[in-house]
């Protein structure tokens, strides 16, 4: 396998190519490719015409509309509030600080039903925040918002911790370096040190996003799953399940696939365009 | 010189071209503190106190139940074999994306991001394609009395599936912005490629490793769709800690199914715990490596 | 490299479900009981009350796996390979599936056993908050203005299909079987339902917890569950004049009780629900037996009495029903079609 044809990447005088790569493709093609394969194969097994018509019913794209839209806000929300904590995390330190650090990656533990039961807990009309929300006329758990929320719990971790060590390596002599060359602070934080975070925030946000879209377990229980309004593209999935229609819901499934593919593809580009230009060593 | 002004105490910390003002900084920590709040541990004080609301007998009661016992090992025998498997994928995969220029890396990067985008559902159902007795494989395994889904490999596999991207995706980043300079200076001065990797590369990473695997632990161990399709559900067998959480609270159990829950934070506590520990005791260490 | 990755997790994976197994098997017979969610109680004494009585009769020590989860899931894992000796589930379609699908059960299995193979039946009624605030007495309140129901998705949870043909046969019975007017009527009902949870315990939290809806459909066993759980003084139980007989049904799986050897066991742990312990542990749980004669009277005077449709005579069986309204396009989906 070390003999990849040498036209396939650039020379470099490191070793293991061969090695690492074929690890990887072995492990990928096994866990990720052939499942995924059987998958698509059983959704391409019910011919274009059926494909097409569970693809483009009206209620599989209002799904999927809802599905990829909260799961859009929700990245972007833990974008900015994920480098902030990051941010704050690496920078200060105050008391709690350790156990803020720890406590970010929970959201991973915790399984997604308990995390939902808890959400809806707070967020529903007679919860500690749905009541508050609830008198000032919004209504949060059983309707959009509630499920962004969901989101925003599940994906915080993805942000955070893809920025926290990249933001850990930025070397502070660059930062001594703008202020004594008169820079505001402001300018220095948003136009030498961030550039350096912003590869990782996107990923942060791609991944936060993918994951965001097939989330079921939290969001069930906070959606209100009224089709049309609140009902999430994996909910349907289950629904196709639940009548014995593995065609059908493998068809909504790889419709997910390929969309989150493409965009996640799309983000990766960008990304590594984004790291050519900022030339980074 | 850096690192010690930044481990002082916020009120102690002199005012330098490279903090922001004592104003800016409380207020920052202010509006992270107030997310954190409302976001993350709102949810996760309703699942003490939902565990706690009958007292603490009833909670150490759960915990002697033999299904809920057989639960918790079969949760920490998956994560044991999920988590090094990762790391090892992990480790090759950044090493192959992050120190080489390939035509189709993003491919291959996307690739690897992909089971994140996978609705869990589905990562189960893959498996049942596969390997149900309907699924491709699946004839041809029961005929070798191999059993893959309903049983713990299935498990194991799902899991491996949902926590895939979780090393390489933490170790990429920063090993793409370190560069590749420090290796190809061992390589130049004669160290071989597995010293190489071993000597230079790994210490420069090991903390984002460290981040990557206790992610992918505590992924591991809360996966509830993916392994909720293989496993079967068979009581005091295939049924994981999340699944046991979900029966229980199905059962009317609340106090069992909020202990149980509350017992698989405390165990990735745990792990964020140790983690805290190993900085707290290599602080010296870290702050050189930072430094160079 | 590809195929020896493969071979060595394939050994692992053999590895791995021998060491399980292993440590399972320290009695002569293993009988794994496939069910739905709310029968952990009863089968966990139903399983003592055989195992003690499998002994005393052959000398042999049994035991009972029991896997639980919503039906339709259960019935899509015995499908898949999951190897159940019997399965005990919340609906005949389910069991219908797996025989449709795999060759592991006769087509006529509801006939082996006595009353359409369920020993013990339930039905469909309301819970309301205590003093019933919204003066919730019969189905035709509950399409009222300013009436919110909690019942969940019949799409997803077994159980919420009999909730729908509960108030379907309601609304035949009230409407004179004008169809139009049944699906308008029911359009109504499910147009009250604020939260549409995927299952019956999902609609229990948000009525019961979350403070939504002014009244709960749910299984009359799973009512009594609720009572006990969230208190008697704070709940009520209501039973409209009509309901409908469930009945869920137990079928031995012979397929993989023949291949594990087990079927003369698992057709014996069958017959024994019907036999007067299996009664009378039934009636204890708030299921309803087939056979009230054995079970304790005072378990008994707790079941309301109320008239009961069945789903044979009324629905035309559960295939019938199935198609007619929940299939894909089916009544059901209907509902939430925008009218135009």
């Amino acid at each position: 396998m070390d003999s990849l044809p040498s036209s396939l990447r650039q020379p470099s005088v490191i070793p293991g190519f061969g090695l690492a790569l074929g690890l990887t493709l072995a492990a990928l093609s096994l866990i990720v490719l052939i499942p995924l394969a059987a998958l698509v194969l059983r959704a391409a097994s019910i011919g274009p015409q059926a494909f097409l018509e569970v693809a483009l019913e009206s209620r599989t794209l209002a799904a999927l509309r809802l599905s990829f839209g909260t799961a859009l806000a929700a990245a972007v929300i833990n974008s900015v509030f994920g480098l902030l904590i990051a941010w704050v995390l690496v920078r200060y330190r105050f008391p709690g600080r350790r156990i803020i650090d720890s406590a970010v990656d929970l959201p991973f533990a915790l399984p997604t039903a308990v995390a939902g039961i808890a959400m809806t807990a707070i967020y529903a009309p007679n919860g500690p925040i749905g009541a508050i929300a609830q008198s000032m006329g919004f209504k949060v758990a059983y309707t959009p918002v509630g499920i962004t929320i969901a989101l925003i719990f599940i994906g915080l971790p993805f942000v955070v911790r893809t920025v926290q060590p990249v933001l850990e390596e930025v070397e502070q002599d660059i930062e001594e370096a703008a202020a004594l060359l008169g820079a505001s602070r402001a300018r220095t934080v948003f136009q030498v040190v961030l550039p350096h975070v912003y590869p990782a925030l996107l990923t942060g946000f791609a991944l936060a996003f993918a994951r965001g879209v097939g989330e079921y377990g939290s969001v069930i229980f906070i959606a209100g799953n009224i089709p049309e309004v609140s009902e999430i593209a994996p909910l349907l999935i289950v629904i196709k399940l639940e009548e014995f229609d593995y065609g059908g819901a493998t068809v909504i499934a790889t419709v997910m696939l390929v969309i989150s593919f493409a965009m996640l593809f799309v983000i990766n580009a960008l990304q590594s365009w984004s790291r050519a230009k900022h030339g980074n060593v | 010189m850096a690192m010690s002004d930044r481990l002082l105490p916020l009120s102690h910390a002199p005012k330098r071209a490279t903090s922001e003002t004592l104003l800016t900084r409380i207020l920052l920590i202010g509006i992270a503190g107030l997310f954190l709040g409302t976001i993350l541990f709102l949810p996760l004080l309703t699942v003490f106190v939902e565990a706690t609301r009958k007292g603490w007998t009833p909670i150490l009661e759960s915990f002697q139940d033999p299904d809920t016992r057989s639960a918790i090992r079969l949760t920490l025998l998956v994560a044991a074999i999920a988590v090094p498997v990762n790391a090892v994928i992990g480790l090759a995969a950044s090493w192959a994306i992050a120190k080489f220029e390939f035509r189709g890396k993003n491919l291959l990067l996307t690739l690897i991001d992909l089971p994140f985008s996978i609705s869990p559902v589905i990562s189960g159902v893959v498996y049942v394609l596969l390997f149900g007795a309907h699924g491709w494989l699946g004839p041809w395994l029961s005929s070798h009395g191999i059993e893959i889904i309903f049983a713990v490999p299935g498990i194991v596999l799902a899991t491996i599936l949902v926590t895939f991207p979780f090393v390489a995706r933490e170790l990429i980043p920063l090993m793409q912005s370190q560069g590749t300079s420090e290796e190809e200076a061992a390589l130049t001065l004669g160290a071989s490629g597995w010293y190489t990797f071993f000597r230079v590369m790994l210490p420069n990473v090991k903390w984002a490793l460290l981040y990557g695997v206790l992610l992918c632990n505590a992924r591991a161990m809360g996966e509830f769709g993916a392994v909720s399709v293989v496993s079967g559900h068979i009581r005091g067998l295939t049924n994981t800690m999340p699944l046991q959480i979900e029966i229980l609270y199905n059962e009317y159990n609340f106090v069992g199914a909020f202990a149980v829950a509350a017992l698989l934070a405390a165990l990735a506590l745990l792990t964020l715990v140790a983690k805290s520990a190993l900085e707290w005791m290599f602080a010296g260490e870290l702050a050189a490596c930072r430094r160079h | 490299m590809l195929i020896q990755t493969r071979r060595s997790l394939f050994l692992t994976a053999a590895a791995l479900s021998i060491a399980l197994s292993a440590s399972t098997s320290r009695a002569d017979k293993v009988l794994l009981n496939v069910s739905y969610d709310p029968t952990r109680e009863f089968y966990k004494e139903f399983n003592e009350a055989l195992a003690a009585d499998w002994k005393a009769r052959t000398g042999e020590a049994i035991s009972i796996n029991q896997s639980h989860g919503g039906s339709g899931k259960q019935a899509r894992a015995v499908i898949d390979g999951l190897d159940a000796d019997v399965v005990t589930l919340a609906l005949a379609g389910d069991i219908d599936q797996i025989a449709a699908k795999t060759d592991k059960l006769p087509k006529d299995w509801a006939t082996k056993l006595p009353n359409n193979s369920a020993p013990y039946t339930s039905t469909i009624v309301f819970i309301v908050r205590k003093g019933n605030p919204k003066a919730i007495h019969e189905w035709s309140d509950l399409v009222k203005e300013g009436v919110q129901v909690i019942t969940p998705n019949p799409k997803t949870s077994g159980g919420a299909r009999w909730n729908y043909l509960a108030a379907w046969a309601y609304a035949t019975k009230a409407l004179n079987g004008d169809e139009a007017k049944i699906k308008t009527w029911i359009g109504d009902l499910y147009r009250n339902v604020p939260v549409l949870d995927t299952g019956a315990r999902g609609s229990t939290t948000t009525f019961a917890q979350r403070g939504i809806g002014d009244v709960l459909i749910s299984w009359e066993n799973e009512a009594f569950l609720i009572q006990q759980e969230f208190g008697a003084d704070n709940f009520e139980i209501i039973a409209p004049s009509l309901s409908i007989l469930a009945e869920p049904p137990v079928a031995v799986v012979e397929g993989n009780a023949k291949a594990k050897s087990n079927l003369e066991a698992a057709q014996a742990y069958l017959q024994f629900l019907y036999s007067p312990t299996g009664q009378r542990l039934a009636a204890r749980h708030f299921f309803r037996p087939v056979d009230p004669s054995a079970a304790d009277p005072a378990d008994i005077a707790r079941f309301p009495k109320l008239d009961l449709v069945s789903i044979d005579k009324d629905f035309g069986g559960w295939a019938k029903a199935q198609k007619t309204h929940f299939a894909d396009g089916a009544f059901f989906d209907q509902i939430y079609k925008p009218t135009n």
